[in-house]
């Protein structure tokens, strides 16, 4: 059963007329058969009309769909060879963070990413893919992994956030996030970060500082969600609507269009028409081929200018006046 | 992220400002206090020690030399990159605040000295927007760091922050990636960090530059922490322990080095420095 947000009812609608002309008709019925090919045409059509003219609030709906493919999905999809690696050596493996070694077109690299479940029992497994410290240390271990044998490192970003959690605080959330930018700045290897779903605040960010920042069309980035913003703005709790929840994803510019346009990603990966689980092979190649380019651009720079250029990138960002 | 700022209302708000009047209650031991005794006794409560938060510039008086402090890029001020209003424009609101609090910005920076040692200092003020940290606050940070590489000069940050400023959106988040990167650049120079959290340090601050000091130093009883109490207490449904991210707490976990009175601070940092840098 496929799953369709609010906004794809019209889709769905069509889409199950369409299914079930196809179990009537059997492939026989002449006529049937071309009412089918007119209806596909039309969900076709308007699937390219809604989704061409998506809201930041849709995005970020379509970018937490529980079809949307996650760092697991994608990984069999663009490696050759991967060995899922565990644990942060200190206190525990935390699911909601994967990592291991891999080989992407012949080159061997560390992937790093946080890992949503699918159902119930594995949403739960996974946290839903919120890491405590352990997440963020098990993703620093690997990376000094990558950096001692030189392999670059690639970060896939999906979570709502770092875990605000009892267990999450006292054994030092901002420690392991701050730890990490600051190593990731410094790390000597490339690294290349693709947000493919949702980019939740410092959660996100401890594992996207990098060399190049991607994002996937309809991926959101973020530094509060749009429920935590409009909680703030409205000053009020419990009964908040859709309508102010959209009011805050557009005053959070939170699209990768936006994030582009302040220069703050690097590039935006296209999707196919109705999101990234329409087809998870076209999105696992695409992404693929920008990765792919990334380290054609990366790997010749020494890892002295490579750092320099890195701190450079994230000096820019900022926007105040004044000398 | 968890941000204070939900918090707010519940338990920041009440301890923003000592109250106007004679007599003060003391929010963490509802103490019943004369003004002038808390006044005279460097803003810290007589009964309990709760140490009530102070302005930059009081701050300044109690950490460095007479006289010793220089301001740098003052007027560095913030571009509304997002044209982000709610109820008012951003623009609106940090004219607000910075009718209100005196202050340009939730944190200034300058040289100085402490008991003769030369410095940078970067003083966070939670009274411009709740001290948190936007362009301006990443900037100076910046800006701080590599005027100690440029100088030689030991860093010392005092933090007092609910997060990363909402406001400046995806610009805030980064700078927690940009001031993390410059203080890395102190350790590849051999630089002395010194981060006092001083209360409240929460969200984004936390989560950088305030927890990667060499030396980290909290004012008895803050509260700090990544998450803020309430987001925390709803998402695990039950009622935290008393102590839940005093800097005790924070001691105690192992990630702090000492805890240090107020009226020692001065004292301590000039110890350290001397025996570090
Ligand atoms: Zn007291």
């Amino acid at each position: 059963m496929r799953y369709y947000l609010e906004f794809e009812k019209p889709i769905e609608e069509l889409e199950l007329k369409i299914e079930e002309l196809r179990r009537i008709s059997d492939g026989k019925d002449i006529n049937l058969s071309s009412e089918v090919k007119k209806l596909e045409k039309k969900v076709k059509d308007l699937r390219t009309e809604i989704f061409s003219k998506l809201t930041p609030w849709q995005k970020t709906l379509l970018a937490r769909h529980p079809d949307r493919p996650y760092t697991l999905d994608y990984i069999p999809l663009i490696t050759e060879e991967f060995v899922e690696l565990h644990g942060d050596r200190r206190y525990a493996d935390d699911k909601a963070v994967v990592g291991g070694l891999a080989s992407m077109g012949g080159n061997p690299v560390v992937i790093i990413g946080h890992q949503k479940g699918r159902g119930t029992k594995e949403r739960i497994r996974r946290n839903f893919g919120q890491p405590h410290p352990e997440g963020y240390r098990k993703a620093l271990r690997l990376m000094q992994l990558a950096e001692k044998f030189k392999r670059p490192v690639i970060t896939f970003i999906d979570t709502p956030g770092a875990y605000p959690g009892l267990g999450a605080e006292e054994r030092g959330q901002a420690e392991a996030i701050a730890v990490n930018l600051m190593e990731m700045s410094r790390l000597r290897v490339p690294i290349i970060s693709v947000v493919i779903g949702e980019g939740g605040s410092g959660g996100a960010l401890a594992l996207s500082v990098g060399d190049r920042l991607y994002m996937l069309e309809n991926a959101v980035y973020s530094v509060i969600s749009p429920e935590g913003c409009a909680a703030i703005l409205l000053r009020k709790e419990g009964d908040l609507s859709p309508e102010d929840f959209s009011k805050a994803a557009d005053a959070l510019r939170l699209t990768a269009g936006d994030l582009l346009g302040f220069r703050i990603i690097d590039d935006i990966i296209p999707e196919p028409t109705g999101g990234a689980h329409r087809s998870i092979e076209q999105t696992a190649k695409s992404i693929s081929d920008k990765i792919l380019e990334a380290l054609e651009e990366l790997r010749p720079k020494a890892p002295g200018k490579l750092v320099e250029e890195r701190y450079k990138r994230l000096k820019r960002i900022g926007s105040f006046l004044g000398e | 992220m968890a941000w204070f700022k939900k918090t707010k209302d519940i338990k920041a708000d009440k301890k923003v400002k000592i109250p106007e009047g004679l007599w003060v209650k003391c929010d963490s031991c509802r103490e019943i206090i004369y003004r002038k005794e808390i006044d005279r006794n460097l803003k810290i409560c007589p009964k309990c020690n709760y140490h009530f938060r102070i302005s930059a510039r009081e701050r300044i008086k109690l950490l460095v030399d007479e006289g010793s402090f220089v301001e740098m890029d003052a007027g560095l001020s913030s571009d509304d990159p997002l044209d982000f209003r709610d109820k008012i424009s951003y623009r609106d609101r940090m004219e607000e605040n910075r009718v209100r609090s005196g202050l340009d910005e939730a944190a200034l920076y300058g040289e100085a000295t402490i008991e003769g040692h030369p410095v940078i200092v970067v003083i966070m003020d939670f009274s411009f927007m709740g001290g948190s940290m936007g362009s301006v606050v990443g900037e100076k940070v910046v800006r701080a760091a590599e005027a100690g590489i440029e100088t030689r000069r030991p860093l010392i940050t005092v933090a007092s922050s609910g997060g990363a400023r909402m406001q400046e959106g995806m610009f805030s988040l980064m700078q927690m990636a940009r001031v993390s990167a410059a203080i890395g650049r102190l350790t590849d120079n051999g630089i002395l960090y010194l981060s006092v959290l001083a209360d409240p340090t929460f969200g984004g601050v936390t989560a950088s530059f305030a927890m990667l000091g060499d030396i980290i130093i909290a004012e008895p009883r803050s509260l700090i922490g990544f998450a803020g109490p309430r987001v925390i207490e709803q998402t695990i449904k039950q009622q935290l322990p008393e102590d839940f991210q005093r800097a005790e707490f924070l001691l105690e976990r192992g990630f702090i080095d000492t805890i240090v009175d107020r009226k020692d601070l001065k004292k301590t940092v000039s110890r350290i420095i001397e025996l570090l840098a």
